[in-house]
């Protein structure tokens, strides 16, 4: 089940906690993957960890010629075209409305909306011509429940649903698929650092008991990236321990 | 026939993989040659290409059968 051997796949933020656990995962799985990232270094590190059937392609999404460019990009570097898109690159730009300021809003939108439309519709262009291929963004629980002090990111990912609803229909006729991954609260270096009393708060709402791993974010990526889940197209798989059930 | 009629005709079969002889002047993209509104749109975009031309949503809308996308064509080459 769930293989991926022979196909190749593009993650960007791979140098990320939950990006480079999709990279690894889809690499288990067989996959060849281009890992995508800011920070050279830290994809370079990764990359040697996995071995091989792995690429680099550096490329900073803020910019939106690097976007435009990237699905190329990787192309180029996998020497073959692109099966699988994983939009997971991201950042947040915290704080109430009443403080946000304008760049804290289009940073957020530019690189969490505009660039897995502009990776999207690179991608799109050749899997409509081959007539297969899967698009998969990582989103946020956020996008449904919304959260004090991120109107920015929340827009961003409730827009990612959107997007991804009305890519699905349009490249639907040809067997590609377009779907969203949307996690819950997952341990990472940022929620480590949360005190103890907020910690046990957050873990309280949560019906499973436990944050997440990267690791669950990852899995979902897998089988939405697999030919088991080729009826599956404009969902949103939310992987949440029940945190909110939508 | 022009070669931009010959390079248009070419396309339409790479395009939608139908025998050269079904792409005659009148022939609809989509009621005799099978195509879907994706096909045409790629079309479009492949005419773009390879034309070097623009062509605005509103007059794609319009490029019916494969004489329309030739005159066109050789309309906006000619301006």
């Amino acid at each position: 089940m769930f293989s991926l051997t022979g196909k190749t796949a593009l993650v960007t933020g791979a140098s990320g906690g939950i990006g480079a656990a999709i990279a690894r995962q889809l690499h288990e799985q067989g996959a060849t993957v281009v890992l995508s990232g800011t920070r050279e270094a830290a994809l370079q590190e990764l990359a040697d960890s996995l071995g091989e059937r792995v690429h680099i392609a550096v490329a900073n999404l803020s910019d939106p010629t690097e976007a435009d460019g990237l699905v190329a990009k990787a192309e180029a570097a996998a020497g073959a075209p692109l099966d699988i898109l994983v939009n997971n690159a991201g950042l947040t730009r915290d704080t109430l409305a009443i403080r946000m300021k304008d760049s804290d809003w289009s940073q957020v939108l530019t690189v969490d909306l505009e660039s897995p439309f502009r990776l999207a519709r690179a991608a799109l262009k050749g899997m409509l011509r081959r007539r297969a291929g899967r698009i998969i963004s990582i989103a946020s629980v956020v996008g449904t429940t919304g959260n004090a002090g991120q109107a920015n990111y929340a827009a961003a990912k409730a827009g990612i649903v959107g997007m991804s609803k009305s890519l699905a229909q349009e490249a639907g006729p040809r067997g590609v698929t377009v779907n969203v991954v949307a996690p819950g609260f997952i341990e990472t270096p940022m929620t480590d650092v949360l005190p103890e009393a907020v910690r046990e708060k957050l873990v309280g709402s949560i019906p499973l008991g436990r944050m997440g791993n990267t690791g669950d974010v990852a899995s979902a990526v897998v089988y939405l990236a697999s030919e088991e889940a080729a009826w599956v197209t404009g969902t949103t798989l939310h992987v949440n321990g029940g945190m909110a059930m939508v | 026939m022009s070669d931009i009629a010959d390079k248009v005709k070419k396309i339409v079969v790479e395009h939608l993989g139908v025998d050269e002889s079904k792409v005659t002047p009148d022939a609809s993209f989509i009621d005799d040659l099978g195509a879907d509104s994706l096909d045409t749109v790629e079309l479009v975009m492949a005419f773009e290409e390879a034309f070097s031309v623009e062509i605005p949503e509103d007059a794609a809308e319009k490029i019916a059968t494969v004489k329309d996308a030739i005159d066109y064509i050789e309309k906006q080459k000619a301006a």
